[in-house]
């Protein structure tokens, strides 16, 4: 069997919460743009009280052990300690294929779900995940809303970070998201889901583009956003 | 004189006794500062400690006891204090792994190294108000025994002592690490439950050395 191919060889996620709502509800978003990602849902204690759970979060990262590896996301301070506390017991080659990604557990899943999507590794998806952080917390400093008060579209603006800038098998990627989603979005005014509309605009690394959509597509246009900061951190599937 | 696995599982016991004697208190000191439910998931935590000590094989040593104790409350307390509490154990299983007995020495390194444990995981620092206040001061009271000469029950004593005067050391202080650290200065005059509950479980230590001597052992 060719390894990293299909689902059983893609990193996966653990969304580790107090609460058993908050990780459920958290793991729908990236479902969404990632179907191919396993997304485990640890939240609450055994018995779905607030708190977290070592048995939860355990039998979560165990499962994601047997394919590609877990990422692991987490809320308040104690789901952190939970989380380390299973790593420190798992066995030395296991604990090796678990990372806890330093990340904002929404707009993290997010992000390492699209990188896990298209093929990252351990470290991509933990990459893809902390840059998320970094974005979220420069668009929040900047104080500006993202849904634009003269249009009332949702707008975003990336930069490429990538070698490539959006061409070749980066912009097939960018295409191959958009696609996922029902929603007409835009890339600097040329449709998102077009592969030959997308090329014509010869974006180039350092470049920065301008991803819109109505308010109802503000996750795809978030999605496109985190894959574009991920710097489509894929390894192929050679 | 020495301490042994009976000391270990009369300490969870006596733990779980004063935990459950004490939860009120803790729940209200956590509902002022915190989210209340410290003194619960304590109860819990080491309620089901007693259950899984029972079914130990008797000849376990120390360490395998403590790392009972560790896993125990890893998996059931819940709140942070599961993994901060497991991880104290869990080192302190670590470092006297080899010895069937404990004499002052090795109780005065097991300690600290429960001490480290809770500090690698909890990351905070003396003075945060946190359980790190109780058991910094603890470990400073159990050095210094060590190093003049006191037996396991004499160094567990001047601990527990330590431990219980840190505790109440912590209510002037701001908070500077978990829930409280939100609260900023309104978590002044509040003991920190976390340190209130190291004092018991650390004078359960000690209580149940002095018994273990007091018993001819």
């Amino acid at each position: 069997m060719p390894e990293a191919a299909g689902a059983a060889g893609r990193v996966g996620i653990v969304v580790v919460s107090h609460s058993t709502q908050i990780a459920a509800g958290t793991i729908a978003l990236p479902r969404q743009m990632a179907p191919d990602v396993s997304l485990e849902a640890a939240g609450g204690t055994d018995d779905d009280a607030i708190g977290t759970s070592f048995d939860r979060v355990d039998s979560a990262v165990r499962r994601l052990i047997a394919g590609g590896g877990a990422v692991l996301l987490c809320d308040l301070g104690s789901a952190v300690m939970t989380a380390e506390t299973v790593l420190e017991l798992l066995e030395p080659d296991a604990r090796a294929r678990v990372r806890i990604a330093d990340a904002p557990i929404v707009e993290g899943s997010v992000a390492a779900a699209v990188a896990a999507q298209t093929g990252g590794s351990l470290s991509d998806v933990v990459g893809a995940a902390e840059a998320a952080a970094e974005a979220q917390r420069s668009s929040a400093s900047h104080g500006g809303s993202p849904v634009d008060a003269a249009s009332g579209r949702y707008a975003r603006t990336a930069t490429l970070i990538n070698d490539d800038g959006l061409h070749a098998r980066p912009a097939a990627e960018f295409v191959r998201l958009a696609a996922t989603f029902p929603t007409k979005i835009t890339v600097d005014g040329k449709d998102a889901k077009s592969l030959l509309g997308i090329m014509s605009l010869g974006l180039m690394k350092g470049a920065t583009v301008r991803i819109e959509a109505e308010p109802e597509g503000a996750a795809a246009v978030d999605a496109l956003v985190a894959l574009i900061e991920s710097g489509f951190t894929t390894r192929g599937n050679g | 004189m020495s301490l042994g696995t009976e000391w270990v599982v009369d300490w969870a016991r006596r733990s779980a006794a004063s935990l459950s004697e004490h939860r009120a208190e803790l729940a209200d000191l956590d509902r002022a500062i915190g989210d209340g439910d410290h003194g619960e998931n304590m109860d819990r935590g080491f309620s089901a400690v007693l259950t899984k000590l029972d079914g130990m094989p008797s000849e376990a040593t120390p360490s395998e006891a403590l790392r009972l104790i560790a896993t125990t409350l890893i998996s059931s307390v819940g709140g942070a204090a599961g993994p901060l509490y497991g991880t104290a154990f869990l080192r302190a299983s670590e470092v006297v792994a080899d010895r069937s007995s404990l004499d002052a020495h090795a109780i005065a390194e097991l300690l600290a190294a429960a001490r480290d444990g809770i500090v690698q995981r909890g990351k905070a620092q003396p003075g945060d108000k946190t359980m790190i206040d109780a058991w910094t001061l603890a470990v400073e009271a159990s050095t210094r025994a060590a190093s003049e000469g006191a037996d396991a029950v004499r160094l567990l004593s001047a601990v527990a002592a330590a431990a219980a005067a840190a505790a109440a050391a912590t209510e002037p202080l701001v908070a500077r690490k978990g829930r409280a650290s939100y609260l900023g200065e309104r978590a002044i005059g509040h003991r920190d439950p976390g340190a209130q509950s190291t004092a018991l479980i650390l004078r359960a230590a000690a209580d149940a050395a002095a018994d273990s001597t007091a018993n001819g052992a």
